[in-house]
């Protein structure tokens, strides 16, 4: 049984290389979202802005306006994925990711509800990680009841009616302040826009510090992927397993919306696209699930300032717009009852 | 000696009809039409310019009082009641269907997508033409429930429809037209987002003789069509190869039912927008009152979704005023919890 599944596996060599192809293409994906954009700037403007700065206006553009944003596209599609990728590990369900199980929207209402209040920006992230655990607990626990425990079914819809509850609550918010609505409807829909890189470093560590937790958990979740009873007949833990990997999608989730607002389908879909080449081994899983991700948040973003040139798109709209229809053929595919 | 009958036989003899009528349901029909209608008089009472019950009940029914009266009733407060009830017994009716159709409890058009489906279309019409007349908005909103069920249907269709599959395409789908409504909010004027978000929120607020009108065709319709088809709907409900073994033509039913889903939400989300979770909630109330044959199932389920949303409405206009709250946070709020308790129940 063992041996059938160690067969199945990709050399590590291979995976290795995998690895370092990726992060060229990271780098490539990073590199070009710095490159395009709505004023045209040339490879060596860019390369003398961010080692010999001189403060003219398009190095100005690009040291304020284009690395942070193409930082927190590769960040935020890496958080995303890692994410989505624990929580399809953890639930055994490949429609499960933070959005579908309307994690994402409990941390989004937090935020819409600090905004509301009046609270300093700091603490933003802190309501966000709020609401993305409250969120996941609720929804884990309406999914798991009952005698048949966690079923996808369950979780899935538990998600869908959770994520239409906390939306009609943000809505509400909303609607008692034009002025919030007004600050947020842009964030509100998943954009990378207008962030400077002094937003990203207060959230950095957490999310630096999820995916590390998710690096130390590849063994834990491999073994959880095979189901909970083989888990437990191994030796795990499962408890306390399954604690920290909540705590790690939470703070991953929880600060993606923070920085960039409800971003969906990203987490849904690349553990689907590395499952095809990396097999079923969590410990090569989840870095490929940074690369994939941030390469991913990044040609989204970069096609959401293209399509439309010189307006642009919410990235959260251009991943929805890819994502949903990818949910809809997993449903069709995978559900054959 | 007779065992009494809990149900009573009907046979026409002129016409070559007979049905049973079950006197449990014809009793909390009663019952149900009485609240509903004490709800309509006091939700029209209440308000800025009080009106006395007894002053609402006579101008409704045309007798002479103040000409105050008159115009706060007539022109101000009763079509925004009758519309209330008339949404709440279409969504309902359509919740029922849905529920039925994918021997799902926890099934509603808000959650397969067809409510968002007609939200997209109407709030592309808000944003895109603001000048356009709001007459054209329930017909747009109709279309894009029509085009969200066809799809829905179209990609659950996969060697016979699945009850489960259909759900979880409806929730992608929910998520697609999320993403292209959300696109139309960013982009909009802001005046007109706002009000295209008290809309989204589902509200009878503002509505008129002119919003009631359009609105009563579809119900007539199509709310005595879902209870000619209650018994389809129950044959169904033993399963697929059962149904077919009883001559029940399984997929052309199934559409026909699906078309009603679409027609009665279409053209309630397009009066008052997506008020969530009466097509969840009343119909599980029903079943609890009068047992899950849908003959008496959608009649009474149409009619405790007429007072779930004009109490929802009263509560709404009531709780801060003179800030009103949308009826469809109300029914939210008190949705949501029900269904955490329903999940728990049927698990």
């Amino acid at each position: 049984m063992q041996s059938s599944s160690l067969s199945d596996a990709r050399s590590p060599l291979l995976l290795g290389l995998g690895l370092v192809a990726g992060s060229g293409l990271l780098l490539g994906s990073l590199l070009l979202g710095i490159l395009l954009g709505a004023a045209d700037i040339d490879a060596t403007t860019v390369w003398q802005a961010i080692f010999q700065f001189d403060g003219s206006t398009e190095h100005l553009i690009i040291r304020t306006v284009r690395l942070p944003r193409a930082l927190l596209a590769v960040v935020v599609g890496a958080a995303l994925a890692v994410a989505g990728t624990i929580t399809q590990g953890l639930t055994r369900n490949p429609l499960a990711a933070p959005d579908i199980l309307g994690i994402n929207v409990g941390a989004s209402l937090a935020m819409v509800l600090a905004i509301f209040l009046g609270s300093d920006s700091r603490n933003y992230v802190w309501f966000a990680f709020g609401g993305a655990a409250i969120a996941a607990v609720t929804v884990y626990w309406l999914g798991s009841t009952g005698r048949q425990g966690l079923t996808p079914l369950k979780l899935v819809i538990a998600g869908a009616a959770l994520t239409a509850l906390l939306h009609s609550l943000t809505t509400a918010v909303l609607l008692l302040s034009q002025q919030t609505l007004e600050e947020i409807r842009f964030w509100l829909a998943g954009s990378l826009a207008g962030q400077e890189l002094a937003d990203l470093w207060p959230v950095l560590p957490y999310i630096a510090l999820g995916l590390a937790g998710s690096l130390a958990l590849g063994r834990q979740l491999t073994l959880m992927s095979l189901g909970e009873d083989v888990a437990q007949g191994l030796g795990l833990q499962t408890a306390g397993v399954k604690i920290a990997a909540a705590v790690v999608v939470v703070l991953l989730a929880g600060s993606a919306v923070a920085l960039a607002g409800p971003i969906g389908f990203v987490g849904l879909v690349v553990p689907h696209i590395i499952r095809i080449g990396v097999g079923m081994d969590y410990r090569w899983i989840l870095p490929y699930a940074m690369l994939v991700g941030g390469i991913l948040l990044s040609v989204a973003d970069i096609a959401a300032r293209l399509v439309i040139r010189p307006q642009e798109l919410p990235v959260g709209i251009m991943t929805a717009l890819i994502g949903a229809p990818f949910f809809i053929y997993l449903a069709r595919s995978r559900i054959k009852r | 000696m007779h065992p009494s009958k809990p149900w009573r036989s009907v046979r026409l003899q002129r016409f070559p009809i007979s049905f049973r009528v079950d006197q449990r349901v014809t009793g909390v029909l009663a019952i149900l039409i009485g609240v509903a209608s004490l709800a309509l008089v006091v939700n029209v009472s209440r308000g800025e310019y009080p009106v006395p019950l007894w002053a609402v009940v006579k101008t409704i029914f045309g007798l002479p009082t103040t000409s105050d009266y008159a115009f706060v009733v007539n022109t101000l407060r009763l079509p925004r009641a009758l519309i209330a009830l008339l949404v709440g017994m279409g969504l309902a009716t359509a919740g029922t269907i849905l529920q039925g159709l994918t021997r799902n409890p926890l099934a509603a058009p808000g959650i397969i997508g067809i409510n968002s489906g007609a939200s997209l279309v109407a709030v592309a019409f808000i944003v895109l033409w603001p000048g356009l007349p709001v007459g054209w908005l329930p017909l747009a909103a109709f279309v894009g429930a029509l085009l969200a069920a066809i799809a829905i249907y179209l990609l659950a269709w996969n060697q016979g429809s699945s009850p489960v599959r259909l759900i979880l395409v409806g929730v992608g789908l929910t998520a697609l037209t999320g993403a292209c409504t959300t696109l139309m909010i960013t982009f909009g004027n802001i005046y007109d987002v706002s009000q295209a978000l008290v809309w989204l929120t589902g509200s009878v607020y503002g509505r008129s003789w002119a919003n009631f009108w359009p609105l009563l065709p579809w119900m007539l319709l199509f709310l005595p069509l879902a209870l000619i088809l209650a018994r389809d709907l129950d044959t169904l409900n033993l399963g697929d190869g059962l149904a077919q073994g009883l001559g029940n033509r399984v997929e052309w039913t199934r559409s026909l039912l699906l078309l009603c889903t679409a027609a009665l939400s279409g053209s309630a989300v397009a009066t008052a927008g997506t008020i969530g979770f009466v097509g969840l909630m009343a119909p599980h109330l029903a079943r609890q009152l009068v047992g899950p044959s849908h003959a008496g199932l959608i009649p009474v389920a149409a009619l405790t979704g007429a007072c779930i949303v004009e109490l929802a409405d009263l509560v709404g206009r009531l709780l801060f005023a003179p800030i009103e709250l949308p009826c469809g946070i109300i029914t939210a709020v008190i949705g949501a919890p029900y269904f955490l308790w329903l999940l728990y129940r049927n698990a």
